[in-house]
């Protein structure tokens, strides 16, 4: 048994199945509305909804929503950190001397 | 068994499977510090030889492409095998738990992992030297890199075994001070050098695994011509560089962040007065760890890369300046009206502090865009990085091995022989690295085996310096191995310190306390603790 | 045989935890350098780019995106059977895991081979005549799927461990952060190929 009887968040089996009938629908969608080819909009629509896919899985296949809020806040830092580091190299990339 | 057998002692069957299959942070520690010494001396003797081969111009002991591995080598051990995981590994594994009041790390097994991950990586390191050294430096900038004829991708997945042992390390580390400190035992309670070691595991956590796949991407390169950074195929080698640094550029402070934790240990303890500016020390680890991680980009002024991204990266380098400053005052704040004893650890601290100076204030000057165009790849780049890595970081670790000794192996050195050794040393080495900054500012490359005549006087200078030099690190280390054989019992507290791991018998007991202790002070009380030693 | 001190029956179920997830955010700078390197690139050569995701098999990729999902949907499960104490679901959900993993990685040979057999592979003489943004583009993704191949191989050999231990009552309803860490490594390695699909297969 674990210290000081924490008590462990249990998935409902429903929440999963309803999680997973979502990231279906959501692959159905971007894959139909692909090559449309509505200009910038057809690059961000499908980083968007991946985004969506991640999010549920994150939150509800790997229990984020129900954890301790320091592992928000390192989640926090982890994309804090890549938005930075991703930022400074495309300083360099967009105003290369070329 | 008696629950007060010292760490040290081993039970019946096989002695040496009793150490390189413990589980025992403090035997882990010191697996560590017997791996990376060996190396470390490997690292001089490779140095020393190519300071010895530019006593004359062209070829002297060795030809070009011989210099080439040796930098090679030298710098993949110093940094990679030496300086990045010694601090940390030796002293963070053996310390950290004793002074948070913990048993052991928070994954034993996975700690004892790392040690094996790390002697893999070293081993795989020494059979380059045998097969056929890599000769690109230890950067391993593409896209050289991709058509050396030498075993690069062998010596490029050493270092990426090495990072494996890195990251699991800082894993543990990070794990540790969040689940294991003792009751009463609060962050603002934790000693600095705790701080400096958990800055430090996070920049482990975050920035290895960028370096590890940018080095996978260098032997798929290699094996497939994936093409990412070959120019040839419509790569960009600069991005290589990025990648390299975002890893490579924190990982100097990765080298100098846990010796700036053992000063900071260190010179409380011989003021006898608690730290001044214990917050300011403790967050400016961490302000150096977050704004470290942007500066990247001042190793590639000259690379090419755009004038924007310049000046944004000379911008932030100087910067990070501001947390090293707080620091250094602070120490020398923590001194002020304290009734100072000197003791061979605080001689150690002094020469710290100057030569971290000179390589702090040398990096602002290389930082600034302009003089950077002049000074880059020159040896002014290579005294600079000399001064706070060997000079700063490595020193760090030698006093924490003098402060540290009598608890680690409960005998006393020869306190006034370090402190002559010492001397020689630091003589020696200002002798060695001061030249190069007059040399570099004359336009001395760096990484060239023959000079031209102008520079012969201060070569000489410098190859003297290197002898000296090597007299005072065999004078420290032979009087550290005859004190851990010969030298005299230590008491437990000798140098009268408050933290937690001098309030437990020299050596530890194998469990560490008997009992949890509570912790009810801040780590830099001195009421209650005096020195044992005349 | 343990050399270790004998530690007190502790086991810290937070910890354990914390750690995972400090190592899956490893895992997630480890991807994050090759797909910063796609987006530059991707503006660079921004026709071959294109050009070339239209060569790529979008129906495989869509089958092996639910796959993928579907297996993570069959972890999760596993993991709330067991702390439920129904071990035989949970085991039975550990198998649909593994096995989908293994045709994952079944349908990315077919689809690897079918470029190899074109010549579409690093050095391959259909990309040696190419423009460069098109040996980039499959550099990486030869890379990139290849990377998160061997995530999906090491996922599932954690899973058969994992069965074999659940198996042997050695994890359970009460001692189950082992078969939950195994979990999340399974779940960041579809996280990873969420974002793969569309860098490779969708953005056209």
């Amino acid at each position: 048994m674990y210290e000081n009887g924490e008590k462990h968040y249990i998935a409902r089996y429903t929440t999963l199945v309803m999680v997973w009938v979502s990231l279906i629908g959501l692959t159905w969608l971007t894959v139909k509305i692909s090559g449309i080819g509505f200009g910038t909009f057809s690059i961000i629509a499908p980083f968007l909804i991946a985004s969506i896919k991640a999010f549920l899985v994150v939150d509800y296949f790997m229990h984020l929503k129900y954890e301790r809020p320091f592992f928000k806040w390192i989640l926090l830092v982890v994309l804090g950190t890549v938005i930075i580091l991703a930022w400074l190299v495309y300083e360099d990339v967009a105003y290369r001397p070329l | 068994m008696s629950i007060r057998e010292s760490y040290l002692e081993s039970g019946p069957g096989s002695k040496l499977a009793s150490w390189i299959f413990s589980t025992d942070h403090k035997r882990i520690g010191l697996l560590y510090l017997a791996v990376i010494m060996s190396l470390f001396f490997v690292g001089v003797t490779l140095g020393f030889l190519m300071r010895l081969e530019l006593i004359t111009r062209g070829p002297t002991i060795m030809e070009a492409q011989t210099y080439n591995s040796l930098f090679t080598l030298h710098g993949v051990i110093m940094l990679f095998i030496f300086i990045i995981p010694v601090t940390t590994s030796v002293f963070g594994n053996f310390m950290l738990p004793i002074m948070i009041g913990a048993r052991d790390v928070a994954f034993p097994r996975l700690n004892l992992l790392s040690w094996w991950i790390f002697v893999a990586g070293t081993i795989l390191a020494i059979t380059t030297l045998i097969l056929g050294p890599a000769d690109t430096g230890w950067t391993f900038y593409a896209p050289y890199s991709l058509i050396s004829g030498q075993y690069v991708a062998l010596a490029v997945f050493a270092v990426f075994v090495l990072g494996l042992s890195s990251i699991l390390t800082g894993i543990n580390m990070v794990t540790t001070v969040h689940r294991l400190r003792a009751p009463g035992m609060t962050w603002h309670r934790l000693p600095l050098f705790v701080w400096a070691i958990y800055a430090t595991a996070w920049i482990l956590v975050i920035a290895t695994p960028i370096l590890g796949v940018n080095l996978l991407m260098i032997i798929a390169e290699r094996f497939f011509g994936i093409g990412v950074f070959d120019p040839a195929k419509g790569g960009d080698p600069i991005l290589y560089q990025h990648l390299f640094w975002i890893y490579s550029h924190p990982a100097v402070y990765v080298m100098i962040l846990p010796s700036l934790g053992v000063i900071a240990e260190i010179i409380p303890v011989f003021s006898r007065k608690t730290v001044f500016g214990y917050k300011a020390i403790a967050y400016s680890s961490i302000g150096i760890a977050a704004l470290g991680s942007l500066v990247w980009g001042h190793h590639m002024f000259v690379s090419g890369y755009s004038y924007t991204a310049g000046v944004i990266f000379s911008l932030f380098t100087f910067l990070v300046a501001i947390p090293s400053a707080v620091k250094v005052y602070n120490f020398v704040g923590t001194m002020y009206k304290g009734s100072i004893v000197v003791d061979t650890p605080f001689y150690f601290v002094l020469a710290f502090i100057y030569m971290f100076a000179v390589g702090g204030l040398t990096g602002v000057i290389l930082g600034a865009l302009s003089i950077n165009i002049h000074l880059h790849d020159t040896y002014f780049v290579v005294a600079h990085f000399h001064y706070i890595k060997f000079g700063a970081a490595a020193l760090g670790f030698f006093a924490a091995l003098h402060y540290w000794f009598p608890k680690v192996f409960g005998r006393m050195y020869n306190r006034r022989f370090a402190n002559w050794s010492l001397l020689i040393f630091f003589i020696g080495f200002n002798l060695l690295f001061l030249p190069m900054f007059v040399l570099g500012y004359e336009g001395m490359p760096r990484r060239y085996f023959d000079y031209l005549p102008q520079y012969a006087n201060l070569q000489y200078l410098s190859i003297f310096g290197s002898w000296v030099l090597v007299i005072g690190i065999a004078m420290m280390f032979g009087n550290l191995i005859k004190g851990l054989f010969r030298g005299k019992p230590a008491p437990q507290n000798p140098w009268g310190a408050a933290t937690l791991e001098w309030q437990v018998p020299s050596p530890p007991p194998k469990e560490n306390f008997r009992e949890i202790p509570e912790v009810k002070h801040n780590p830099y009380h001195f009421e209650n603790v005096r020195r044992e030693l005349d | 045989m343990s050399y270790g001190i004998e530690h007190t029956a502790h086991k810290d179920y937070t910890g354990a935890k914390i750690g995972m997830w400090l190592f899956l955010f490893t895992e997630f700078f480890l991807f994050f350098g090759p797909v910063l390197l796609y987006t530059i690139y991707r503006f660079r050569y921004h026709a071959a780019f294109t050009a070339s995701s239209h060569e790529l098999d979008l129906a495989i990729g869509s089958i092996n995106t639910a796959i993928l999902l579907t297996s993570s949907l069959t972890m999760a499960v596993s993991i709330s059977a067991l702390q439920r104490d129904r071990t035989k679901l949970s085991l039975w959900m550990l198998a649909a895991t593994f096995v989908l993993g293994v045709v994952f990685l079944i349908n990315k040979y077919f689809e690897w081979t079918e470029k190899f057999s074109h010549g579409m592979y690093p050095g391959g003489e259909a990309l040696a005549g190419g423009p460069p943004g098109q040996g980039v583009f499959y550099g990486l993704y030869f890379f990139l799927t290849g990377l998160h191949g061997l995530h999906v191989l090491a996922g599932i050999t954690a899973i058969g461990v994992l069965a074999f231990m659940v198996l042997k009552k050695k994890v359970s309803a009460a001692d189950h952060v082992r078969l939950e860490n195994a979990g999340l490594y399974w779940h960041l390695v579809d996280v990873v190929w969420i974002y793969l699909f569309p860098i490779f297969y969708l953005v056209r």
